[in-house]
């Protein structure tokens, strides 16, 4: 056992350091680290510098276009991506359809596919949940009939994460109706652009638009775009489940916010004194940086263990949500009375009008708010406690 | 002891309640955040005609003689429909101070324009740098012939451009954390070298910071006596703190009641997701933060009106610190019990949160006054 990581380990971590040193714009950076609103132009931007680089998918193999790195190696990549304020890579393409795709889907489909995501050329987002199907998602209803070469898609997904902008959708639909209910759902991959599709706007409590309703109304789609077999498609969601729960972790943003965090309480005054001063809050300080500690520990842990993740990846979705949704906490608080003013155009870089307390104060609580969300998508915290209660202790 | 309302105190919560539930609906109250000014001049007459803008005034200045039994009655009903009136900044802040340190002439000149509804005050005290210490004000009020001149700048000021005047804190003679020397002076909000920027709050209520520059104020507007304003500022405060209990208790009540009824009528894996015990006993949990936080919000009404410093203090850092908490689980569990829907701004529930969340940074969070319960505690065991 050794906790440290190898000269070789950071030796690649100073190369990827420099390399962000040199590649990642300014705008950008500052647009990271002041919290400001994201924006579409910025993540395909930073997506196309990493792939003229050769990293733009540092969890894929390097037959598809990958790196081919190890998972410390894409630990340390996301960790440093994120210190040095670079953009969060959208995760719907290079992190969930990418790892469906390569393992159950064909030839062509992979060919077809797999390069738009790699360079960033095509925007992907997910299309799981429906408005009866959440937690209970097998429920879904959202109907696909081939007839003849192509699939008839009705029904409605929503809560479709940054769908304003996609060009692809990687949906459950329902194929049959026997049996249970998981077996008959297929995993179906929808060009947004086909006639049919409605995405409408859900604004979230914090006023930003982030979130979607797509309706489908008789929508042709090609039936080679159906991913393995026919009412399989369960079993390929489960899959993609479990990568997106080890990818909500996050350890490497939340580093990075600690960092800013601990920054913050020295910035913000508190009478005579820095905020840093006042114990009362120094200590949930301290004690949120220990549970981070044991996170990334726990998430290395995980990784290197050659039986992979199973239903412990539940673990780390809960406690990463959770520090995640403690940090943004903490951050509302350390700016106290300075958060509470809303100021939707101070979220954009070029805005130069009054506004109340810090730069840190401006997007505090929004962000906050916002932030409720880490518990209750992907599974929701209480799902993943009924996983590791039926999955891990058998109850 | 007793807990019970008396009958006219009854009587105004239930037609209060009344008047939120059919006049003040959802729909109504976005529609009124939205429009430029944030505050809506239809509401504010009905509650002056209710009698429960100068409710807590003496009678001689068109008030009722009530007091802070009679601001918890109000607050909470307000808090339970999400009014973004400026009850709190005007009635509760302002016109409390006036009453309780303005000259007679002052009063009779202020408190009746409250009363009826035509005036709107605001306090302006926080400062940037002061977190939550009552002491920490830079802004100078220095005396120039017969008048004073103020340079400085507030914060967090609640409706401080909806204000047609202010009443600022100012340092006149001591350095940045005494409590002496501190002295109050009733500034109109258009007068010269007052810059005021406005802005909307995450909550739907109206913020301003506001910078003073050589504002000039004739020794009539000096409200009390100079240099001794700290005392009254404290006080103030804490009367302004007991409100926003209430109105935490009030929303509190309406969130347990809106995520009730979604968990009765939501139902995943076939029955409502109220079946699922991991779930009945959040919502049990957060029904005993609610009424835990109904005692202590009495518990601050019954002492905010006092004078034994010591007392009331303990008694509001108590309820704004279990209050705070309180506000906090209900809030946060609130809205995951409400799933996905919970997070977007159609829900009632989402902006209950969110008021939540600020009534808790308000004057000092559950922290600030946790700390304050622990310094009194070593001071009395000292
Ligand atoms: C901001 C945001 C973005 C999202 N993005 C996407 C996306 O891009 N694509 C997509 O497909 N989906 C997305 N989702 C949907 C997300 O996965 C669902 O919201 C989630 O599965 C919960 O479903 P629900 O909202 O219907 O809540 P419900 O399932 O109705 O749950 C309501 C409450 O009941 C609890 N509950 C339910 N069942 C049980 C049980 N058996 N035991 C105990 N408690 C239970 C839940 O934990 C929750 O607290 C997103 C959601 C949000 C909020
Ligand atoms: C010190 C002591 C004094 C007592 N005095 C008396 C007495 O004077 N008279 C008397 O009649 N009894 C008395 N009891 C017994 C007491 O009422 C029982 O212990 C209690 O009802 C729990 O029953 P159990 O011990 O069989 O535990 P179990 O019922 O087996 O419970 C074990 C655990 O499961 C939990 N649990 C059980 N059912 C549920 C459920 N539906 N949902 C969620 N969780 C559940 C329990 O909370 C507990 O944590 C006493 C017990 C103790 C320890």
């Amino acid at each position: 056992m050794d906790l440290n990581y190898t000269p070789e380990q950071e030796a690649f971590r100073a190369e990827v350091r420099q390399f962000l040193d040199d590649n990642l714009p300014d705008d950008i950076r500052e647009r990271v680290q002041k919290r400001l609103r994201p924006d579409k132009a910025m993540t395909e931007r930073w997506q196309k510098i990493l792939f003229d680089q050769g990293w733009g998918a540092s969890t894929w193999p390097k037959e598809f276009g990958g790196t081919g790195w190890d998972p410390i190696q894409q630990i340390i990549f996301e960790e440093e991506c994120a210190l040095a304020g670079a953009p969060r890579q959208l995760d719907f393409g290079l992190r969930m359809v990418a790892p469906v795709i390569m393992t159950f889907g064909n030839d062509a489909q992979k060919q077809r596919f797999l390069p738009g995501i790699l360079s960033g050329e095509d925007w992907w987002c997910q299309g799981y949940s429906e408005p009866g199907a959440g937690s209970d998602l097998a429920s879904l209803r959202t109907s696909a009939k081939l007839e003849g070469d192509h699939y008839v898609v009705n029904g409605q997904k929503t809560w479709t994460t940054l769908g304003q902008h996609a060009d692809w959708i990687f949906c459950l639909v329902r194929t049959s109706t026997e049996g249970k209910p998981q077996q008959g759902i297929s995993f179906l991959l929808i060009d947004m652009n086909t006639p049919g599709i409605e995405v409408r706007p859900i604004i979230m409590l914090d006023g930003e638009h982030e979130i979607n309703e797509v309706y489908f109304d008789n929508v042709k789609v090609p039936a080679e775009n159906l991913i393995g077999e026919e009412n399989q498609g369960w079993t390929y969601a489960k899959f993609l489940l479990g990568h997106e729960r080890t990818g909500l972790a996050n350890v490497g943003q939340w580093k990075a916010l600690m960092k800013r965090l601990k920054a913050v309480a020295r910035e913000e005054q508190d009478g005579q004194r820095p905020l840093i001063e006042n114990t009362r809050f120094r200590d949930r300080l301290a004690q949120l940086d220990m549970e981070l500690r044991a996170l990334e520990l726990t998430v290395l842990r995980v990784l290197t263990d050659k039986r992979g993740p199973g239903p412990q990846a539940s673990i780390l979705k809960i406690r990463g949500t959770e520090i995640g949704q403690q940090l943004f906490e903490m951050l509302m608080e350390a700016t106290g009375q300075d958060a509470i003013a809303h100021i939707p155009d101070a979220l954009e870089l070029d805005y130069n009008g009054p506004r109340s307390g810090s730069i840190d104060a401006t997007p505090a609580a929004g962000d906050y708010f916002n932030m409720r969300k880490l518990s209750i998508f992907g599974g929701s915290n209480e799902i993943q406690r009924n996983i590791i209660a039926q999955l891990v202790l058998g109850l | 002891m007793n807990f019970d309302l008396t009958e006219e105190q009854q009587m105004l919560s239930d037609s209060l309640r009344r008047f939120v539930t059919n006049e003040y609906s959802f729909e109504k109250r976005g529609e009124i955040i939205q429009s430029g000014h944030g505050t809506d001049p239809a509401t504010w007459s009905a509650l002056a005609e209710m009698g429960l803008l100068g409710f807590t005034f003496p009678e001689d200045y068109d008030g009722l003689g009530g007091n802070a039994i009679d601001t918890l009655v109000v607050m909470e009903n307000l808090g339970r429909g999400l009014v973004v009136e400026p009850y709190l900044a005007t009635v509760v802040l302002a016109g409390g101070l006036i009453r309780d340190a303005g000259s007679e002439a002052q009063k009779a000149d202020i408190l009746p324009g409250i009363a009826s509804g035509e005036r709107l005050l605001a306090l302006a005290h926080s400062e940037p740098g002061a977190r939550y210490n009552l002491s920490h004000v830079q802004t100078t009020a220095r005396k120039d012939g017969d008048q004073f001149l103020i340079s400085g700048q507030k914060t967090a000021v609640l409706h401080g451009s909806q204000a047609s005047q202010l009443i600022v804190s100012a340092r006149t003679r001591g350095n940045v954390n005494e409590e002496s020397g501190l002295s109050l002076f009733l500034v109109d909000r258009h007068a010269n070298g007052v810059t005021v920027d406005d802005f909307a709050t995450h909550d739907g209520h109206r913020t301003a910071e506001i910078s003073f520059s050589k504002v000039a104020v004739s020794a009539d507007n000096l409200i009390g006596t100079l240099d001794n304003a700290f005392p009254i500022i404290e006080k103030t405060v804490d009367l302004g703190i007991a409100a926003l209990c209430a109105e935490a208790v009030g929303a509190m009540e309406a969130m347990n009641a809106a995520t009730l009824e979604y968990i009765k009528t939501r139902k995943q894996f076939g029955v409502p997701i109220g079946k699922f015990q991991a779930l009945q006993h959040r919502m049990a949990d957060m029904f005993i933060h609610t009424e835990q936080a109904r005692t202590m919000a009495i518990l601050a009404a019954s002492e905010a009106d006092s004078d034994d410093r010591a007392r009331r203090r303990e008694a509001i850092s108590m309820a704004k610190t279990l209050v705070g908490q309180a506000a906090r689980y209900v809030g946060q569990e609130g809205v995951q019990l409400h799933g996905g829907m919970g997070v977007t701004d159609e829900m009632f529930a989402a902006h209950l949160f969110k008021r939540l969340t600020l009534i808790n940074l308000l004057f000092g969070d559950a922290d600030h006054h946790l700390a304050q319960v622990s310094d009194g505690l070593l001071a009395k065991t000292a």
